[in-house]
């Protein structure tokens, strides 16, 4: 078996099953995650929430998920009927290709490469497509705004958190998920995490990343009051559960990066307690906890303000921030604290 | 090695066709669209290279930005496809010549193609040893140390290309309200709200 392996089809094989492995782990959290974003805010609101299919509406998801698709596919007749179809797939399937670089333990993750960051930074400036797609497509006036909207708001936000991450990669000197993780090990546990040197940016990489997926209080591109439901207005059936699911997955992919980049990973927060993948778990459900209690508590906000605080806040701020790190780390000036591969990370 | 090969001429079949639909295709959009699939194609060529830097970097320049700012443009442009089609003879002959006029002078130009003896030294020199340095790190070290001043030299004329462009199309319109959002943040709700309780029946 472990010569089969070695072979070209042995590895193809391999590959494939790795594969169907991450799927499988995304597509299950997401049915969990829906649940879980459904019962915070029927929490924060008083109410039940989901709780009649399963036990305590466990298996809401999954009834959700065959309505879904037991629907009838509605096509409008003004349609561009390729496109229409094309959309949510493209923001589907992009979104579950950026799990292909995230790793959970040393070792484990799908491709290991060493442009890790910049490739999800690539596929998801892709994502923007499918709403632009979708948007058009539709050839109706609700669905096009909001995909203008979306589209130049996906784009402002992309380019604070582009910065924000070169700051890190300046304190790492490795572009590799793995080595931004490893460079975060130390002796004193979660004090050695880049979120204590990069402090303001973790604030501001967690508004971003609402604001990149389009989640409250930036959910403008679906705003319900004055769009109906943005880009997603003409999608039905399992189109929409598409890009229903493509949204959160990108949400997901958004916790596991906060994860990764300022708290660690798999890395224990404490020095006395083991690492393993069951930390970056953890740490990726908290932070979606957040993304809930965020949309469960924040108004929404208006669109020129959005922009404002795209293009006028955030981009100077985290512009003069990898300014001061790369400075602060080439010249080492808090020894390691900035510089990790002084102390040898 | 055979994989290699595979990809590389399903990468290229992609190209050429896309290439020649975003020609052919009759709406501009679907254009764009195909025009986006090309340079995605493209960056898999250049991982293939080894150069996955620079794919990415395609990726993220082209189209992650300059598509998106076509795609903008097409869309909203309203275009009469049929006046479109009915020049379209009319114009054929000058870019029918045109098209003769390049391929001839390309041709011209790699029928003759010499590389001078120092050319292969002197991009030897800067590039570091490809098995120790990771292709990101080698361009980094050539574009920011090595040619630091051209490079920022080539950063200040977009500069001012982009300056350039904003004081062509700003306007001064006046007679337009603008929102001050500073004195948006600062209302205080003591001196903007009044709360009154007002008995039924009775209005204001």
């Amino acid at each position: 078996m472990s010569d089969f392996l070695t072979t070209g089809p042995g590895m193809l094989f391999l590959i494939v099953i790795q594969c169907l492995g991450i799927i499988g782990f995304v597509m299950i959290s997401l049915l969990f995650l829906v649940y879980s974003d459904r019962k915070i805010w029927a929490a924060v609101q008083m109410r039940r929430g989901p709780n009649v299919v399963g036990v305590w509406g466990l298996l809401q998801s999954v009834a959700d998920a065959l309505k879904y698709v037991l629907k009838e596919i509605v096509i409008p007749a003004g349609a561009d009927k390729t496109v229409f179809i094309l959309a949510p797939l493209l923001s589907f399937v992009l979104a579950m290709m950026l799990w292909a670089v995230i790793p959970f333990n040393p070792g484990w993750v799908l491709a290991d490469i060493n442009v890790a960051i910049l490739y999800v930074f690539a596929i998801g400036s892709l994502e923007v497509y499918g709403v632009i797609m979708g948007g058009w497509a539709s050839n109706s006036k609700y669905p096009f705004l909001g995909a203008l909207r979306s589209a130049a708001q996906m784009i402002s936000y992309e380019v604070s958190i582009g910065l924000i991450i070169i700051g890190v990669v300046i304190s790492t000197g490795s572009l590799n998920f793995s080595d931004i993780v490893i460079a975060q090990q130390g002796n004193l546990g979660f004090l050695n995490w880049y979120w204590l040197p990069h402090f303001p940016m973790v604030i501001l990489f967690f508004v971003s990343a609402l604001a990149e997926t389009n989640r409250p209080p930036f959910d403008l591109p679906e705003a319900e009051s004055e769009l109906v439901a943005g880009y997603q207005v003409e999608y039905s059936s399992t189109p929409f559960l598409l890009f229903m699911a493509g949204e959160y997955i990108a949400i997901f992919l958004m916790c596991a990066l906060i994860s990764l980049l300022f708290f660690g990973g798999w890395l224990s927060p404490f020095p006395f307690l083991p690492d393993g993948p069951h930390w970056m778990i953890i740490k990726m459900a908290f932070f979606f906890f957040m993304f809930s209690m965020v949309k469960a508590v924040v108004p929404r906000y208006r669109y020129d303000q959005l922009m404002r605080l795209g293009w006028k806040v955030f981009l100077p701020l985290s512009l003069g921030w990898v300014v001061i790190v790369a400075f602060l780390a080439k010249f080492e000036v808090f020894g390691g604290f900035y510089a990790r591969w002084v102390i040898g990370g | 090695m055979l994989l290699i090969d595979i990809s590389f001429y399903v990468f290229s079949t992609v190209i050429l066709s896309s290439a020649l639909l975003v020609v052919v295709s009759r709406n501009p959009v679907h254009s764009v669209l195909w025009l986006i699939l090309m340079f995605l194609s493209c960056a898999g060529l250049f991982v293939l290279l080894g150069a996955e830097f620079v794919a990415m970097l395609l990726v993220i320049v082209y189209v992650g930005a300059v598509a998106v700012l076509f795609l903008f443009v097409v869309m909203m442009l309203d275009i009469d496809f049929g006046s479109l089609r009915s020049e379209f003879a009319r114009y054929m002959p000058i870019a029918g010549l045109i098209c003769i006029i390049l391929l001839m002078e390309l041709s011209l130009v790699f029928g003759v193609w010499q590389t001078a003896e120092s050319a292969e030294q002197a991009r030897a020199v800067i590039t570091p040893d490809l098995s120790q340095v990771q292709n990101t790190a080698a361009l980094g070290h050539v574009i920011y140390s090595k040619y630091i001043y051209l490079f920022q030299t080539a950063g200040l004329i977009l500069l001012v290309a982009m300056i350039g462009a904003i004081v062509l199309t700003v306007r001064d319109r006046p007679n337009i309200k603008r929102q001050d959002v500073l004195s948006q943040i600062y209302r205080d709700p003591k001196e903007q709200l009044k709360i009154i309780d007002v008995e039924s029946g009775k209005g204001l």
